[in-house]
């Protein structure tokens, strides 16, 4: 973003060296630049502390967690400990890996394409009863999701879907801010005179939206599926009201029937913090990496909104 | 596969009846099959009203009916009558569940503010300090937000413990009880904003990104300094996206439920009905009574629906009087 508008600036007026690109090597810093930076610095010490104390954490057994130095090692073993995680209770925590991936991974990837279609139908075709249903999506927006935990347990209990992966993966895919999105970036992406040429060149609806639409809309669709992602990831109270099987559960879930049971079973207090450290690690990483294309569609949903 | 089911083989169809009906009418739209928006629309559309609309349905349905003798269980079958309000006048009896909003209520008008000045002057700050550094910063001010909340009080949690927390350690005596009655609230809070001010902060810094780079050239040369830019320029600019962000905190603070829940094992200054949504939980599942839970989530629904809505309106008109 910025490297492609610094261009411009300095193209502009020579009037004053208006942005700071001298040509010369860097001056000293301002003491305000400094406090800039050192206050910059302090909050990613907030940020990252629970992590870091994590990361030190798994690397110890369960009395040197208590009796040690939090912020450092002391005899660390971190492959043996994740070796006991993941073995303990016949591998109990890979079924909540693999869970975890069909809830969060394949939810979202459905919840991205359903909402890509819905979005784009609404963005792209004049039919009667459209504003109404664009209005109850938004609806859908602005309803607090755990609100709706007990009342989909209730109707998934009646009809017989509770403990089953349906009941979590059926709410999981409808991602009513998803179609918001997608409907405000494919209105000002997708070209009318497009869809239209693509119409005259003889191409049908399907084929418009998998071969055309999909493709130009999917900065927006990263987001949403990242959105998404998080969101499933993130629920907590959805597969607590509806699983009772825990090799169903996702690893959430998981780690909190260890966390609770810790007093009675004490190295489960090693294994919470182990199982926690393995699956934050990925996280961490795709978090780092994914930051950039969570802007795209985010302002266009802001501007409107 | 709901989604597979229906596209390619279906559309041809409704494109060229749709086709055929419009060319008579209007030659620039001819090629346009809008019937064919419901194709696409169905899947998303069937699946939303089984999993939003039907469940709020069935749920108020369900707060409408009591169970005339409950049996020694209370989940036998025995006469379920129809009760009418009666759950809801139950409900709002209840002071723990009344309490339980109170509650909420006063860790959102403390804990929302806090959160988007802190991602507000995060973002403003990495404004200034455009290099490399900042990228990194702020992915790490972000991180936090790809662990779950559940996770994150669990880590939180031994952070809070004394005789596991190195902050306890590094403050000896001079330490809070930060599990005790007084401050358990607020250690709930600190992992909110923990979780979400590196996420906030990214949507305003997305906003920031936008405004065009000729009005801070004009201001500087109206002469105006980093405060004065940030104060008349950045933040008036970014108003939509800390409305944004303002009303997905609200409808956050109003669902509140891991936090608290996993806290509850490690001090009793958690209570099982400390939120509403812990208390409908624990009415459903603790004591059974289905229809009371049920009157109790619609209850919450509204609610936050109302302060949401509410909080949005009062933007939108204030906006349209500055105009």
């Amino acid at each position: 973003m910025s490297a492609t508008t610094t261009p411009e600036a300095t193209v502009t007026p020579p009037v004053a060296p208006v942005r700071s690109t001298p040509p010369g090597p860097r001056r000293a810093p301002s003491p305000g630049r400094v406090l800039l930076i050192a206050s910059l610095a302090a909050a990613s010490v907030y940020f990252l502390l629970p992590v870091y104390w994590l990361i030190i954490a798994a690397t110890k057994s369960t009395d040197k967690i208590y009796g040690s130095n939090g912020l450092w090692f002391d005899n660390p073993h971190l492959l043996e400990n994740i070796g006991k995680v993941l073995t303990y209770d016949d591998n109990v925590y890979l079924y909540w890996v693999a869970n975890t991936l069909l809830y969060a991974g394949v939810g979202a990837l459905l919840a991205t394409l359903l909402a890509a279609a819905a979005g784009f139908a609404l963005a792209k075709y004049r039919f009667r009863g459209r504003e109404a249903v664009f209005k109850t999506v938004l609806a859908g927006v602005l309803l607090p999701h755990t609100a709706l935990a007990l009342p989909l347990y209730l109707l998934f209990n009646k009809v017989g879907l509770t403990n089953t992966y349906w009941a979590v993966l059926i709410p999981s895919v409808v991602s009513p801010f998803g179609v918001y999105l997608c409907r405000i970036f494919a209105e000002s992406a997708v070209d009318d005179t497009l869809l239209e040429a693509a119409r005259v060149d003889g191409a049908s609806e399907g084929r418009i939206f998998f071969g055309l639409a999909l493709r130009i809309m999917s900065p927006a669709l990263v987001t949403v599926f990242l959105f998404q992602f998080v969101g499933i990831w993130n629920n907590y109270f959805l597969p607590l009201v509806m699983l009772s099987d825990d090799r169903m559960y996702p690893i959430t879930l998981g780690l909190t029937t260890w966390q609770t049971s810790q007093d009675r079973i004490p190295e489960l207090l090693q294994y919470t913090v182990g199982g926690a450290f393995l699956s934050v690690i990925p996280l961490a990483v795709a978090m780092l990496v994914l930051q950039r294309f969570w802007r795209t569609g985010l302002t266009e949903g802001s501007l409107k909104g | 596969m709901a989604a597979t089911a229906h596209s390619p083989s279906k559309t041809p169809s409704a494109g060229s009846s749709g086709a055929t009906g419009s060319t008579s009418r209007n030659a620039r739209r001819s090629a346009r099959p809008d019937g064919a928006g419901w194709y696409f629309l169905g899947p998303f559309l069937l699946l939303f009203l089984f999993a939003f609309v039907l469940p709020i349905g069935y749920a108020i349905y369900q707060s409408l009916l009591t169970v005339e003798r409950s049996g020694p269980l209370g989940l036998g079958k025995p006469g379920v009558g129809f009760a009418g309000l009666e759950n809801y006048t139950l409900a709002l009896q209840q002071a723990d569940f009344v309490d339980s909003f109170g509650r909420v209520l006063l860790f959102g008008v403390v804990q929302v503010p806090v959160m988007l000045v802190l991602a507000l002057t995060l973002a403003l700050m990495l404004d200034q300090l455009s290099n490399r550094w900042a990228g990194l910063l702020r992915a790490s001010y972000f991180l936090p937000y790809g662990i779950p909340g559940v996770i994150a009080t669990i880590l939180w949690g031994f952070l809070y413990v004394p005789g596991i927390s190195p902050i306890t350690e590094v403050l000896g005596s001079a330490a809070p009880d930060f599990l005790g009655y007084d401050n358990v609230l607020w250690s709930i809070a600190n992992i909110v904003v923990w979780e979400f001010a590196g996420y906030n902060m990214l949507i305003i810094v997305a906003q920031l990104k936008s405004i065009p780079q000729e009005l801070y050239e004009a201001a500087k040369i109206d002469g105006a300094g980093p405060w004065q830019t940030a104060l008349r320029i950045k933040i008036p600019l970014v108003r939509p996206a800390l409305v944004l962000t303002c009303v997905f905190s609200i409808i956050g603070t109003m669902q509140l439920f891991a936090e608290p829940l996993v806290l509850k094992v490690l001090t009793p200054a958690v209570t099982s009905t400390f939120t509403p949504n812990l208390n409908a939980y624990n009415d459903a599942f603790a004591n059974a009574n289905i229809h009371l839970a049920a009157a109790k989530a619609v209850i919450l629904a509204i609610v936050a629906c109302a302060l949401s809505f509410g909080f949005l309106s009062l933007v939108t008109r204030k906006q349209r009087r500055q105009r």
